[in-house]
């Protein structure tokens, strides 16, 4: 199989997003509860943050005219694939803590890992992130493995 | 809530339907900010895209199958690990049914895996997870 990964895009691994800085609100925790469907009380009244709810926190917040025609904002972390076919992956957590009101937390990207294999139909791309929470204090919270296949 | 004493490999935890409308989705997407079109614009979604429909969040289906297990434990146990994996599409006006079932317990750890999974009117599993938790 012809190598599709370039050094360049290669060399990418192991760098990292600007890390996020937030100020988690009960008024966010209850938003993202109401919209879920969430039966829980502590995450209804916002007292404690369901487990995924540290997903939006990786939208990068730019206005309209610097998103792409598709509405999403271009994910620096991920170099240009030579495959443009990207479909959603695998998300595994660890988790340490709650995320609760008043929490100050700091979200780092990692681009963990870029590799091919062949796959029934053609090569395939595995883009594999992490995503670590913490507090300022540096208490860890959570950290989640994503993946994305590109074909 | 079940107490860990009497959990057994093989249990199934209760299930929910979910039915997103269009106001809940436009809620998901604005409490994530999330501006990607195929959640909100039909018509760029279907002609644009190909897609049949409005698209449904992939993380918002994974919090639905989360939730089958904070319902299942409420305060009686932590969450140590969930995961999902996206299979399969979804569109706006689906039900989709999430459920689980205990596959393995750990009586030192009082540690509980269990499958996880979602479901679509076929009865296809479009997003399959898995969760651990620690009972107190």
């Amino acid at each position: 199989m012809a190598e599709l990964l370039t050094p360049e895009i290669k060399a990418r691994i192991g760098t990292a997003s600007p890390a996020i800085r937030v100020e988690v609100t009960r008024r966010d925790i209850q938003k993202y509860a109401v919209s879920t469907g969430q039966r829980a009380r502590k995450y209804l009244d916002g007292d404690e943050a369901p487990p995924l709810f540290h997903f939006g926190y990786s939208m990068e917040i730019l206005p309209p005219e610097q998103l792409r025609k598709d509405g999403i904002a271009e994910d620096k972390l991920i170099p240009p694939l030579p495959l443009k076919r990207v479909m959603a992956g695998n998300s595994d957590t660890a988790y340490h803590r709650p995320i609760r009101p008043g929490d100050r937390l700091v979200i780092t990207r990692r681009l963990k890992d870029i590799y091919e294999k062949a796959g029934k139909t053609g090569p395939l791309i595995f883009v594999v992130t992490e995503t670590e929470v913490k507090t300022e204090a540096g208490e860890p919270v959570l950290n989640e493995i994503t993946s994305l296949i590109a074909r | 809530m079940p107490k860990f004493e009497d959990i057994q490999p093989g249990d199934a935890l209760p299930s929910r339907d979910h039915t997103a409308g269009i106001v809940q989705l436009f809620m998901y997407n604005a409490a994530i900010w999330n501006p990607h079109r195929i959640h909100f614009d039909h018509a760029y979604a279907t002609q644009e895209e190909g897609y049949p429909g409005i698209v449904l969040d992939g993380p918002l289906q994974g919090d639905w199958i989360g939730q089958v297990v904070t319902d299942w434990i409420g305060d009686d146990a932590t969450l140590v690990s969930f995961g999902y994996a996206n299979r399969q599409a979804a569109f706006l006006g689906e039900t989709m049914t999430a459920g689980g079932v205990v596959e393995a317990k750990d009586e030192a750890s009082r540690e509980v895996r269990v499958g996880l999974f979602l479901k679509n009117a076929r009865g296809e599993v479009t997003i399959p997870g898995h969760a651990v938790v620690r009972f107190r």
